[in-house]
């Protein structure tokens, strides 16, 4: 919105004062991410800008901390683990959410209300209660201490399957709302089958909600800290474990190195989203 | 089903207008069972994840919080004596039965577990517990072989000790001693003191228990009184011993373990002990509850407040409520002015300057924390800044993280996002005539905005403030690697009680006062927002 011609001069003023203080704000929420990424390259173990890197000597920059990082069995440990639960626990998120949303979609379910609740409460309630309640579950399901899944993989990733759940449920019904159901009768009618009608017709038109669904929940899941914190062992340690334990016992710039891949992959993951989203409102036909 | 027939058969006036479906069922039966199904269907996609959910989460949440009421710590150790303590009036010390109980229960092998949790569970409620009963453990198995030993014991510690005796001793040779209490003369002189390192210090409790038979024996008030003219009058502090035990014997004889436990920790004696222990007998306990508002039973059982230094919780929830309406404020005053700017820029604009609203919102929190912590901490990248530009010297640099500002920063930046967003989606409804009719209408650009703007974005900040409150409120990793001391929140507390202190009731106790607020904030979201229109991104 340009400044209109009539602004006396107190709004002129205002007017650059007011983008000014929208700049700062704007400095606010981006710049504590991008400024480790400079940092991250620093040549001396500070987390600090040296007067050689403000002088923007080469000697200044190195990748030591990168290399630290490919180097170190734990963290490359970590990462594979991340992706293994991350991976494991959106695809059974992504599914059970998806097929709970076309039945969430549907009129005709009784105590819509209640069910919903119930389905999205992972989100609601403070992780902190969640990860105590999961640790105590998981030691001993329903008594049993035999069948305990604490300190296993596929403990940790039932749990944030369970956390990863709710997203899926949102974007999925969110894009059902939309949903033209006489697709569905039009596709039964001509002899498609349920499975047939669902792959054909419902899946493609509800594809980019679904994706951005298991893109939520794989996020979830590989930023979660409290859960692993909790009911994970040693060999389940994750990305944000890692640096959990690297931010409170021998904070080294490697976290730093670490740090900027995630804002890379997070960068990836925006862009993915703000596609499909995109392709979900032409698809849909809402005009931006 | 059944009625599906009738209509042919017994056709009366009503059912002969029945329609009916090609196959003769009425329509009203079909349709109806035509809807059961499609429920049913609807259902069965849903079953799948409620199931799910059910068993790995809201199970698990319901087993949580039951423990900051189950209180099966006293019962599983010591049944029996809690048990009898239920009959118990609370004002005399209990009976001897349970005393015995107690005895018995504590001393058992194969328990010793079961005792060790009912310790740590009674030192919630009294710090001295944990000690007491280790202490009584030990002791009880050598006051059930011989209680009047350990009620003597109890009555007097003097007669525990080596000097009573060696005196005792050497007295038995006495003509005069032998005639008063003949039986203990005669086991004392078998009894070999020596003087042999290893030689015993106080004799059996064979010699205890003769020596008390003939000292509660009935007319031997002559007996004593020639012991005590003996050892030279009631001076003698052996003498006195001898005449107050003589004088108490009856009691001791009905309760020697009362006397004896007495003689392990006087507190046994002492009925507060006993009330305490009766209190927490129950299976179920509100003391968790009443701990977490800083409130606790005294000895009758009313509920007061706990000890000035006990009292951290009420002050926690309010910190953790401050701090939340804190951020939430500062989110409010910083969302406001960027999520009206995105709205009134034109698309192209407000697109590119929304993915930095998102960028921050899809980036970990394990990093925004280590960039803050990079940032602000005393030799960080803030700091500098403000060196540099001669604001603050070497000396004096801020301290700005491992405190509450630093606890405060973080929180506002992790949680902006959640309130720019709904802001800007209300912001983005809103439309831009409204402001014109006011200015052509004579209100300034102040006055148009205060009353005409603000008032149509209320829904918007109220699903912001409600979203990031919920959020702040129970916030866990930030206060707990940025917080240091000052800036831990109630989540802190309730991780301390799960992974240190391994009070779980007390967590569970936190933690389902935490989940109530966060419920009753959340019912008033759904209220005013609708939980399934929450955005996301």
């Amino acid at each position: 919105m340009a400044i209109p011609v009539y602004a006396g001069p107190l709004e002129r003023v205002w007017y650059y004062l007011y983008r000014f203080i929208c700049g700062c704000i704007f400095l606010f929420l981006i710049l504590p991410i991008l400024v480790i990424i400079p940092l991250s390259f620093n040549a001396e173990p500070y987390f600090t800008f040296t007067p050689e890197m403000l002088s923007f000597d080469s000697a200044g920059y190195s990748m030591r901390w990168y290399q630290d990082m490919v180097n170190n069995e734990q963290w490359l440990h970590a990462l594979k683990n991340s992706f293994i639960i991350g991976i494991c626990s959106t695809l059974l998120a992504t599914t059970l959410g998806t097929v709970a949303a076309l039945g969430l979609s549907r009129a005709e379910l009784p105590y819509k209300g209640l069910i919903m609740g119930l389905l999205l409460s992972p989100m609601i309630v403070p992780l902190i209660i969640t990860a105590a309640a999961m640790f105590f579950f998981y030691s001993a399901p329903f008594g049993i201490s035999e069948i305990a899944l604490a300190k296993t993989y596929l403990g940790v990733i039932l749990a944030h399957a369970a956390l990863g759940t709710p997203f899926v449920v949102i974007t999925v019904t969110a894009t059902l709302v939309g949903f033209d159901r006489n697709l569905i009768r039009a596709a039964n009618n001509m002899g498609a089958d349920n499975v047939t009608t669902f792959f054909k017709v419902i899946m493609p038109l509800i594809l980019p909600g679904v994706i951005s669904g298991a893109l939520f929940a794989f996020v979830t899941s590989f930023d979660e800290v409290v859960v692993v914190l909790f009911m994970a062992g040693f060999e389940q340690r994750t990305i944000p474990r890692q640096m959990w334990s690297g931010i409170r016992e021998q904070i080294s710039p490697t976290i730093l190195a670490v740090a900027t891949l995630l804002v890379l992959i997070s960068t990836i993951l925006l862009a993915t989203m703000e596609i499909l989203r995109r392709r979900s409102d032409r698809l849909r036909g809402i005009k931006n | 089903m059944v009625d599906a027939a009738a209509p042919s058969s017994a056709p009366t006036a009503s059912s002969t207008r029945d329609l009916v479906t090609a196959d003769g069922t009425p329509l009203k039966v079909a349709l109806a069972r035509a809807t059961r199904l499609s429920k049913l269907r609807a259902f069965l996609l849903v079953a799948p994840l409620l199931l799910f959910i059910l068993v790995s989460f809201i199970f698990p949440i319901v087993q949580m919080l039951w423990r900051s009421i189950d209180n099966p710590e006293v019962t599983d150790a010591i049944p029996r004596t809690a048990a009898l303590l239920e009959d118990w009036n609370g004002e005399d010390l209990p009976s001897e039965q349970v005393y015995a109980a107690l005895i018995e229960e504590i001393s058992a092998d194969g328990m010793r577990q079961e005792i060790g949790r009912m310790g740590a569970r009674l030192n919630y409620e009294d710090g001295g517990f944990r000690s007491l009963i280790n202490k009584t453990q030990r002791g009880a198995g050598e006051i059930s072989e011989s209680p009047i030993q350990y009620a003597m014991i109890g009555f007097d510690e003097a007669w525990e000790k080596q000097d009573t005796w060696a005196e005792l001793d050497a007295l038995a040779e006495s003509p005069g001693f032998a005639a008063a209490f003949p039986a203990t003369a005669e086991k004392l002189r078998a009894w070999e003191t020596g003087n042999s390192p290893f030689a015993e210090k106080t004799p059996g409790a064979d010699v205890y228990e003769t020596l008390f038979e003939e000292l509660s024996g009935s007319g031997n008030s002559t007996d004593i009184a020639q012991v005590v003219s003996l050892l030279g009058g009631t001076d003698n502090p052996i003498a006195d011993l001898i005449q107050r035990t003589a004088a108490n014997a009856a009691e001791i004889k009905d309760r020697p373990l009362r006397f004896a436990l007495g003689g392990v920790d006087k507190d046994w004696n002492d009925t507060a002990t006993w009330k305490v222990i009766k209190a927490v007998s129950p299976p179920v306990t509100m003391s968790y509850y009443l701990n977490a508002l800083d409130r606790t039973y005294d000895a009758n059982g009313n509920i007061v407040m706990q000890p000035e230094w006990k009292q951290i919780y009420v002050d926690l929830f309010l910190k953790t409520i401050y701090v939340s309406l804190g951020v939430t404020l500062c989110c409010i005053v910083l969302a406001y002015p960027i999520a009206h700017l995105l709205a009134i820029l034109p698309a192209k604009h407000s697109n590119l300057l929304l993915i930095l609203v998102l960028l921050p919102f899809w980036t970990s929190l394990l990093v925004r924390t280590t960039s803050w912590i990079v940032l602000l901490q005393s030799q960080g990248v803030v700091n500098d800044v403000l060196f540099f530009l001669g604001i603050v010297t070497d000396e004096s640099r801020l301290q700005l993280i491992y405190n509450m500002t630093g606890t405060v920063i973080a929180m506002t930046h992790i949680l902006l996002p959640f309130m720019v967003l709904p802001l800007y989606s209300v912001m983005k409804t809103i439309s831009p005539s409204y402001l014109r009719a006011a200015r052509s209408l004579g209100a300034n650009p102040l006055v148009a905005f205060v009353r005409v703007y603000v008032p149509q974005t209320v829904p918007g900040i109220g699903a912001g403030s409600i979203l990031v409150f919920i959020l702040a409120i129970g916030y866990y990793i930030t206060p707990a690697l940025v917080g240091g001391q000052d800036g831990q929140l109630i989540s802190n507390f309730i991780a301390y009680h799960m992974q240190r202190s391994l009070n779980w009731g007390m967590a569970a106790a936190l933690g389902t006062v935490l989940l109530a607020g966060v419920l009753a904030m959340y019912w008033l979201y759904d209220r005013l927002v609708g939980i399934d229109n929450m955005k996301l991104g």
